[in-house]
């Protein structure tokens, strides 16, 4: 079992989350609406991922729990956890 | 290469099965070749076989950082069926189905390629529907498919829950004849020894580390072997293609997820088709050896690890004794997990990069063992071509940008919904 230390309820089953994917790729703005081409950025936030064996940061919902939307820092090939926040006190994008 | 037949199998016995000679050879990596392939797991080897006896290329190396087989290809469940809906997958897998019921012959090596049928149980009236919408597609591209009703689902599996005993009873199936299951560990080996007779150089614990770039081409790979120069380079790693491709560069619509598989002891003969419980995720078949070997959902959080997690396990054997009460004193013999290259809408892609000189082969999720053959062949087309063959154009990775997604299920782009 990966456990996530979530900052409303502390440490906790991972099968209490979902994981959503990798927390870097932002979504675009209404501007870039219709903009699928190569490149575009609609097209890289759907579908492009860096994917890397090592850590990624990437975003899980505490949906079992207080419902609250996290980045955890993680290696994906060790599972080590390194880091868990609020998504919310992230701020920039989600 | 001596040819394998029942007369040599008699012959060596005589002599204690002391002197077969290898299967294939294990060559120093040469400077360079035409084509090289990254990877030996079922698709780099096919396609290495298929490069050499459809197209005459012969000057082609496999490069595996392990041993051939390691990947998925030695770590799934093994079945094959073409029982898809969406046009482009339903001729792809077919297409690979028929290579496959030749295969052993066509490699001189027993495959033990066994149609034992694919039955689809319904356990909801939406599911009938669905199941019966499907069957008339695959009819329609000339795939095998029929539906069964409840009673002759009974028939078919003598140790199933009874309705009462369950909350979803059976409703009927969606049944492929021609579809069942293979030798995972033959598949590999076969196309191996086949390709090898024909002057391919496999090329064992050969890691590859970097590309050799030249201006914007990529013209090679770098490798814990040294450089080997490459014609055409093409990537057939699975779970590794993020990693792999990460090095040359390039995103993909890929993200790595773990399954697992679950083997228990050998019992005597007790299901004889190929099972799926759509509603439980939980499908199911038995080996040869009597091993029953079934498995479940993704564990649905990105990773690289060859192992899963606990919460599926539970999920997967409470599901086990849920359709088989029977198995509830089965012992477990091992689970493992094996890690899948996702896309995001369920289906692989076999085309050219948008780097030249280099090819992807990659985004088999969990369901490319059946495509071996298949893919190889495609895979071999395009290389020696540089152009896609009408079969696997539909796969090209340019089709997420373009909008023409080939999303077997209906789920949206999520990597761990397929
Ligand atoms: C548990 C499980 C069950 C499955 N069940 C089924 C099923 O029932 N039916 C079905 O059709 N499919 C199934 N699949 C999917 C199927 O196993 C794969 O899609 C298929 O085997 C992929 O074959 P491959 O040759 O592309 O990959 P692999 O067999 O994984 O081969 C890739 C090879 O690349 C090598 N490699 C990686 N990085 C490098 C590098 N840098 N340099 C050199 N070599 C490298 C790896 O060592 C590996 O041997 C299952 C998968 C899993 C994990
Ligand atoms: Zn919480």
């Amino acid at each position: 079992m990966i456990r996530l230390r979530c900052p409303h309820c502390g440490l906790r089953d991972h099968s209490e989350f979902t994981f959503l994917g990798d927390a870097t790729v932002s979504r675009p703005g209404t501007e870039a609406a219709g903009d699928l081409a190569r490149g575009g950025a609609w097209s890289d936030y759907l579908y492009l991922r860096r994917n890397p064996r090592g850590v990624q940061e990437e975003f899980w919902h505490h949906g079992r729990g207080c419902r609250a939307w996290l980045v955890v820092t993680r290696n994906t090939e060790t599972h080590e956890v390194l880091d868990t926040r609020l998504a919310r006190d992230r701020g920039d994008r989600a | 290469m001596k040819a394998y037949s029942a007369w040599s199998v008699f012959r060596h016995a005589l002599t204690g099965n002391r002197h077969w000679p290898r299967a294939w050879r294990d060559p120093e990596p040469k400077a360079g070749y035409d084509v090289v392939i990254v990877g030996g797991g079922g698709h780099g080897l096919a396609t290495a076989y298929y490069l050499a006896s459809v197209h005459g290329i012969r000057k082609v190396a496999v490069l595996e950082k392990s041993y051939i087989g390691s990947g998925n290809t030695g770590r799934n469940t093994t079945i094959v069926r073409s029982n898809y809906e969406q046009n482009a997958n339903a001729r792809f897998y077919e297409f690979s189905l028929k290579l496959w019921e030749d295969l052993s012959l066509e490699l001189n090596y027993n495959t033990m390629f066994s149609q034992r049928g694919v039955l689809d149980v319904a356990q909801s009236e939406g599911m009938v529907e669905r199941y019966i919408r499907r069957g008339n597609a695959m009819r329609l591209n000339g795939i095998d498919a029929e539906f069964l009703s409840p009673a002759e689902v009974r028939s078919m599996l003598p140790g199933i829950y009874e309705d009462s005993a369950c909350r979803y009873p059976i409703h009927g199936g969606l049944y492929q004849p021609r579809a069942g299951n293979a030798r995972h560990d033959a598949v590999a080996w076969g196309f191996a020894r086949a390709a090898d007779s024909l002057g391919v150089d496999i090329i064992q614990g050969c890691e590859v580390t970097g590309f050799l770039q030249e201006g914007e081409r990529i013209a090679g790979v770098r490798t814990n072997r040294g450089d080997i120069r490459a014609g055409r380079t093409g990537l057939a790693v699975a779970g590794s293609t993020g990693h792999v491709a990460g090095l040359a560069g390039l995103r993909l619509p890929i993200e790595s997820h773990v399954l697992q598989a679950f083997v228990t002891e050998p019992v005597k003969p007790v299901i004889d088709t190929v099972l799926t419980f759509e509603l439980a995720d939980f499908y199911i078949s038995q080996s040869d050896r009597g091993s029953l070997v079934f498995g479940g959902e993704l564990d649905r959080y990105s990773s690289y690890a060859q192992r899963g997690n606990l919460p599926i396990v539970h999920d997967v054997l409470e599901a086990a004794v849920t359709m088989f009460p029977m198995l509830g004193r089965v012992r477990m013999l091992r689970h493992w997990g094996g890690v899948c290259d996702m896309t995001p809408d369920g289906s692989p892609i076999i085309g050219a990069s948008p780097i030249e000189g280099l090819y992807l082969n990659c985004g088999w999720c969990y369901g490319g063992f059946k495509a071996t053959p298949g893919s190889g062949w495609m895979f071999a087309h395009t290389l020696a071509t540089g152009a896609p063959h009408a079969v696997n154009a539909p796969f090209a990775l340019d089709r997420f940008e373009r909008g023409y997604t080939i999303n077997e299920n209906g789920a949206g782009p999520f990597f761990n919904l397929h």
